[in-house]
């Protein structure tokens, strides 16, 4: 259990979720598969908050000790920013499938081709 | 240095993490491979429940919370709501026909990443604290900030990213009053 074993996982289903997010057609699998990439990045955000150095504490410029040392929970802080916004945008994305699905009665990315006639 | 207790890499720990990873990984699979969305939606739970199993590996208890929370409770329940609105059009969910293209980039990506990931010289907390490159009150300091990241997490919010925390609070209003006002009856 080291860091290289985390960022790999993070990475296999960050590109697990981008396979799928760009090759279905169903828009909701599509939402799904953006949400696997989020957790891959927020995986590999934790496991280098958890593992590596901040520059801060390592050249003794990040103020205070207690404040310094806070900075090594900065990867953690962006996957807080993370699931917020993945929380707006699966309700916004799920808000515009429904609207999809009553308004053509399809929930097929491909057949959402108003704009292009 | 331990950062705090049950962070050693032990075999019992390796075998927990590499259960998880791979039980979360082939759920993710499931969710692109399988063609009843219903079944996907529930696959993707048990793939979020193995992230967060992984956040606990690595101390980050305050983020696993947050993910059965946030993912399993709130945005999974969306998502098969949404599965279930939608589902007399009952057409699976077929693949287009980039598919074998897509795969080629995306193994190409993944194994460029791998390579990255493994051939990067990482500066760690660990082999930092061993070799004395920071002072013993530094490596005390981050044992303290691991052993509760709750405190820490929420000094940083409100001090370095008080900006982007207020930013976020806009950005889910925004999209509340978004979602009402599509699905608003006409």
């Amino acid at each position: 259990m080291d860091i290289e074993s985390f960022l790999l996982v993070g990475a296999i289903i960050f590109f697990i979720g981008l396979f799928g997010a760009l090759t279905k057609r169903n828009a909701i699998v599509v939402l799904m598969c953006i949400e696997l990439m989020f957790n891959g990045v927020n995986i590999t955000a934790v496991a280098i908050s958890r593992f590596v150095l901040p520059a801060a504490i390592a050249d003794g410029t990040g103020g205070a000790l207690t404040d310094a040392a806070q900075l090594v929970l900065t990867g953690q802080v962006f996957s807080v920013f993370i699931i917020t916004i993945a929380a707006a945008e699966v309700a916004l994305g799920l808000a515009i499938v429904i609207s999809l699905f009553r308004n053509r009665d399809t929930i097929f990315v491909s057949d959402a081709n108003e704009l292009k006639h | 240095m331990q950062l705090g207790a049950g962070t050693e890499s032990t075999v019992i720990v390796d075998i927990v993490f590499w259960a998880i990873a791979v039980s979360s990984i082939i759920a993710a699979l499931a969710v692109v491979f399988l063609k009843d969305v219903f079944r996907a939606a529930l696959f993707l739970v048990v793939s979020l429940m193995g992230v967060a199993g992984m956040f606990i590996l690595m101390r980050a208890e305050f983020l696993a919370v947050v993910q059965v929370l946030i993912y399993i409770g709130a945005i999974s329940v969306l998502i098969i709501f949404a599965v279930v609105t939608t589902r007399d059009m009952d057409d699976g969910s077929p693949f287009n026909a980039l598919r074998s293209p897509v795969l080629v980039i995306v193994g190409l990506l993944l194994a460029g990443v791998t390579f990255v990931v493994y051939s990067t010289d990482w500066n760690l907390i660990d082999t930092a604290v061993s070799t004395g490159t920071v002072t013993t009150a530094a490596a005390e300091e981050m044992v303290v900030v691991f052993e509760n990241t709750v405190p820490g997490i929420a000094g940083l919010l409100l001090t370095n990213y008080v900006l982007a925390f207020e930013v976020a609070s806009i950005v889910l209003l925004a999209s509340v009053i978004g979602a009402l006002a599509l699905l608003r009856k006409r």
